[in-house]
C-alpha cells in the first residue's frame, strides 16, 4: 500500500515515533514548542507531549545549543533543532569544540549523542545572510556525522538511527523540500551509512545531495532524451562519504558530474572529485566535472539568485560538454 | 621569426604525410616557392611558402604523419639576427577555449590511454573527439576497429585509391546528410557562344585557342557576382560569403577518383588566361602534383560531363560549399527561333545548391544570368 505524506510531515512522524519509543528524547529550539516549528515541522507536538518535551529556547543558539550537549553528556537523547544553517555559526563552537571534539579529548570518556537538525539552502529569496549552504562545511569536521535527507522516506527513516549513534549527528533538511511529497516507503530499514543510486545508467554519473536531487534527476531525463544515460546518486550521508558507492559508479560509466549547492572552491564537490581521481583515476574518460553555486553572496533579486544557483539547465549544459565525441 | 605551418590541404584533410622537403637550413625562400612535398589521402602536394624568409631550421622529419596546423619549420625575416628572433606564428592562431597552444602533448583519458596501450596503437596517431579534443575511449575502440581490417598483402605505400574513396565516401556523405540540396536546370543556346569560338579559334594560335569549358566557367563566375548566396561556405551554422569568384573545377582522375582543384578568381581573369590556368591544372591533377594552393579556398565547384557524353548532372554539393554548377555534353537539338524549328548546339545546365542558404527562385535567377552571359560571348 502507498502512503503519501510530505517531507514535513514525515519529519514530524519521525519526531513523534521517537518520542513515543524514548523518553530521554525531547526537541528544543526556537519556535519549535507553541509556534508549531518555524517551517511548522513540529506542529502539534507541543500539545502531545508537553513542555518539557518540546521545549521553546530563547534566541541564543550558543546557549540552547550548549544547554543540548550538556543534555547529551548527562544522559539524554536531545534533538536540536536550529532554525536554519545561518545561525549554526553562531553555535559553531560548541558543535565543534566540545560536540565533536569530546569523545577523542576524553579518551572515549565521555560521548555526545546529540542530534541536531537544520534547515539549509536557497531559492527564496532570502539573500545573502540567510541563504547559505554549509553542510560541506560541516563535513570537513572530524566527529560529526552529516546527513541529508533528500526523500520523504529518508526524512522518514534517517532520525531514529541518528538518535541511535552514540556521536554526535546533524541533520540538513534543505528548506525547498518541506513541501516534497511522496511515498515513505520502507522507512524503518533506512540506514545512515551509504549512498543510494536513484537513477541508473551508464554514461556518466551524476552526484549530488540534499535540495539538489530534484533537479539532477530532472536534467537526468532531458538528457535521456538526447541519449545521455545518467546514473543518479543521493549522497545521503555527507560525512562519511560513501567512496565504494561513488566509485562503483564511475568505473562503469567512467564520467562524473558533481552537483552541490555550496560554493564551488573548497567544497563537498572538491573533496569527491579528488575522491574519485585518487581512487579512480584510470577509469575515467573525461575529466571529473562540477555545477555549484556561483561565488557571490547569494542575491537577493529573483533573476540573479537563479543565476547563481546550479539549476536543471546548467546541469544538462556540464553533462554534454563531458560527453563531447559520445556517439554510442 | 616566422612559425611556418603544416596547411590545410582541402576541406577534407585534417593531417598529412611529410615526402619530402624541398628546402634546408639556410636556404632563401621567394613567395610561392614550394618548399615541401605532402602526402594527403588523394595526393602528394606541393606545399607553398609565401614569406620572403631564409630557413632557420626543419622541425619535422620525412615520413612524419602530421595534423594540419603543426609547426613544420622556423623560417628567418629578412634582417632578422637568429639569436633575438622571437617566434611569431606565421597563421593566426586558432584559439580553443583553454588549450595552450605551446602544449604539445595529447590529451588522452586515462581510460583511453590504458585500452590503446593493451590494444597495442600508437598513441600519437590517435584522433580526439572528447573535451578539448582528447581522446577516449570511444575514440580508441573505433581506431582499433579500423585497423582490425583484414590487409591481404603487406602494404608500403599508402594506398591512395582506398584511401581517396574513401575521403569522398566521408565527403558525400555528409554532403547528402547535412545539406537540403535543391536542383534546377535550364538548357542553353549556345549557337552565339559556338560560332564566336570557332571564329576566334580560326584567328588564334594553338596555344590561345580556346574550349567551351572556360567560356563556361566565366559566365558562372560573372553570374556569381550578382547571386553572391551561391559562392561561399556554410560555417558554424551560417552562410558565409567568399570574397573572390574561385571557382573549384571536377576533375576525373585516370586512376579513379575525383579531385576539385581551384580556380582563382575567374571572373577577373580573361579565357586565354583562363585556359592556360584550367590545362595546367588539369595536367598536374592528372599528375598528382597540385600545389597547397589549389585545394582550398573554393566558394563553389563546377563539373561538366561532357567528355563522358550525358545530357545533364545533378551533383552532390562538396561541403562545406552551398552549391554546385553542373554542365552536360554540348550537343544539337531541335530549337524554336522566331517561331522557327531549327538545329542548335545547346547544353544543359545545372544547379544544385544548399536550401538553407538560398531559394530556388535565387537559383533560377542565377541559372538565367549565366544562360543570358553566353549569348554574349564577346563580353566574357
Amino acid at each position: 500500500m502507498s502512503l503519501v505524506m510530505t517531507y514535513r510531515e514525515a519529519l514530524r512522524e519521525a519526531l513523534r515515533d521517537a518520542m513515543q519509543r524514548d523518553p530521554r528524547v525531547f526537541l528544543m529550539g526556537e519556535d519549535v514548542g507553541r509556534y508549531g516549528g518555524s517551517y511548522a515541522v513540529s506542529l502539534g507536538l507541543l500539545e502531545a507531549f508537553g513542555p518539557e518535551r518540546i521545549r521553546d529556547a530563547p534566541l541564543s543558539e550558543l546557549g540552547f545549543v550548549g544547554a543540548g550537549i550538556g543534555a547529551a553528556l548527562a544522559g539524554m537523547r536531545p534533538i536540536i533543532e536550529i532554525m536554519t544553517v545561518n545561525f549554526s555559526l553562531l553555535a559553531l563552537d560548541p558543535l565543534m569544540n566540545t560536540a565533536a571534539a569530546l569523545r577523542h579529548m576524553s579518551g572515549g570518556q565521555f560521548s555526545v549523542p546529540l542530534v541536531v537538525r537544520m534547515a539549509t539552502g536557497a531559492g527564496r529569496q532570502l539573500a545573502a545572510q540567510h541563504s547559505h549552504s554549509l553542510e560541506g562545511w560541516f563535513a570537513h569536521i572530524p566527529g560529526l556525522k552529516i546527513l541529508a535527507p533528500a526523500t520523504v522516506e529518508d526524512a522518514r527513516g534517517m532520525l531514529w538511527p541518528a538518535l541511535l549513534d552514540p556521536d554526535p549527528v546533524l541533520i540538513f533538511e534543505h528548506a525547498q523540500l518541506y513541501n516534497l511529497e511522496g511515498d515513505p516507503g520502507d522507512w524503518a530499514s533506512i540506514d545512515i551509512n551509504r549512498a543510494r543510486i536513484r537513477r541508473a545508467g551508464k554514461d556518466l554519473t551524476l552526484i549530488t545531495y540534499g535540495g539538489t536531487l530534484g533537479k539532477a534527476l530532472a536534467a537526468a531525463e532531458e538528457l535521456a532524451g538526447v541519449g545521455i544515460d545518467c546514473e543518479v546518486i543521493d549522497l545521503r550521508v555527507l560525512r562519511p562519504l560513501d567512496d565504494a558507492t561513488l566509485l562503483a559508479s564511475v568505473c562503469k560509466t567512467r564520467r562524473a558530474l558533481v552537483v552541490d549547492e555550496g560554493w564551488r572552491s573548497g567544497s563537498l564537490s572538491a573533496e569527491i572529485i579528488t575522491r574519485i581521481i585518487e581512487q579512480g583515476f584510470y577509469e575515467l574518460d573525461a575529466p571529473p566535472a562540477r555545477v555549484c553555486s556561483a561565488e557571490v553572496p547569494i542575491p537577493y533579486p529573483r533573476h540573479l539568485e537563479e543565476a547563481a544557483l546550479p539549476q536543471v539547465a546548467s546541469i544538462v549544459t556540464a553533462a554534454q560538454q563531458l560527453c563531447q565525441g559520445k556517439t554510442t | 621569426m616566422i612559425e611556418f605551418n603544416l596547411p590545410s590541404l582541402g576541406a577534407d584533410m585534417d593531417e598529412g604525410t611529410l615526402l619530402e622537403w624541398k628546402i634546408q637550413p639556410g636556404d632563401t625562400i621567394k613567395p610561392g616557392q614550394v618548399i615541401a612535398v605532402v602526402d594527403t589521402a588523394k595526393a602528394a602536394i606541393d606545399v607553398e611558402c609565401w614569406h620572403e624568409s631564409t630557413v632557420l631550421q626543419l622541425l619535422v622529419d620525412v615520413g612524419a604523419k602530421i595534423p594540419v596546423g603543426t609547426p613544420m619549420a622556423l623560417l628567418l625575416e629578412p634582417g632578422e639576427d637568429p639569436h633575438s628572433a622571437r617566434r611569431t606564428s606565421s597563421e593566426a592562431p586558432r584559439l580553443i577555449e583553454g588549450e595552450n597552444l605551446t602544449d604539445r602533448r595529447p590529451r588522452i583519458s586515462p581510460a583511453a590511454r590504458r585500452r590503446a596501450v593493451d590494444l597495442g596503437l600508437n598513441l600519437d596517431q590517435l584522433k580526439g573527439h572528447g573535451p578539448k579534443g582528447a581522446v577516449t575511449l570511444e575514440d580508441v575502440e573505433m581506431a582499433a576497429h579500423l585497423t582490425h581490417e583484414p590487409q591481404h598483402e603487406p602494404q608500403h605505400e599508402p594506398d591512395h585509391e582506398q584511401a581517396m574513396r574513401q575521403t569522398i565516401a566521408a565527403a558525400m556523405s555528409r554532403s547528402k546528410r547535412e545539406i537540403p540540396h535543391y536542383y534546377l536546370s535550364e538548357t542553353i543556346a549556345l549557337d552565339k557562344a559556338m560560332s564566336w569560338l570557332q571564329e576566334h579559334n580560326a584567328q588564334s594560335t594553338l596555344q590561345e585557342r580556346l574550349l567551351p569549358n572556360v567560356m563556361l566557367l566565366k559566365a558562372v563566375a560573372l553570374a556569381l557576382r550578382e547571386f553572391p548566396q551561391l559562392n561561399g561556405v556554410w560555417l558554424d551554422n551560417a552562410f558565409k560569403p567568399a570574397r573572390a569568384t574561385d571557382l573549384g573545377v571536377a576533375i576525373t582522375l585516370r586512376q579513379g577518383g575525383l579531385v576539385a582543384p581551384v580556380l582563382h578568381q575567374v571572373a577577373d581573369s580573361t579565357l586565354t588566361h583562363l585556359m592556360s590556368e584550367l590545362a595546367s591544372l588539369v595536367e598536374r591533377a592528372r599528375n598528382g602534383s597540385l600545389r597547397s594552393s589549389e585545394l582550398d579556398g573554393a566558394g563553389i565547384t563546377v563539373t561538366q560531363l561532357g567528355d563522358q557524353g550525358v545530357d545533364s548532372v545533378l551533383g552532390v554539393i562538396y561541403p562545406p560549399q552551398v552549391a554546385l554548377v553542373g554542365f552536360g555534353r554540348i550537343s544539337e537539338r531541335p530549337w524554336v527561333k522566331d517561331g522557327q524549328l531549327c538545329v542548335v548546339p545547346t547544353v544543359i545546365s545545372s544547379l544544385s545548391a544548399d536550401h538553407r542558404v538560398s531559394d530556388g527562385h535565387y537559383g533560377a535567377r542565377f541559372l538565367s544570368e549565366v544562360r543570358r552571359l553566353m549569348q554574349t560571348p564577346e563580353a566574357l
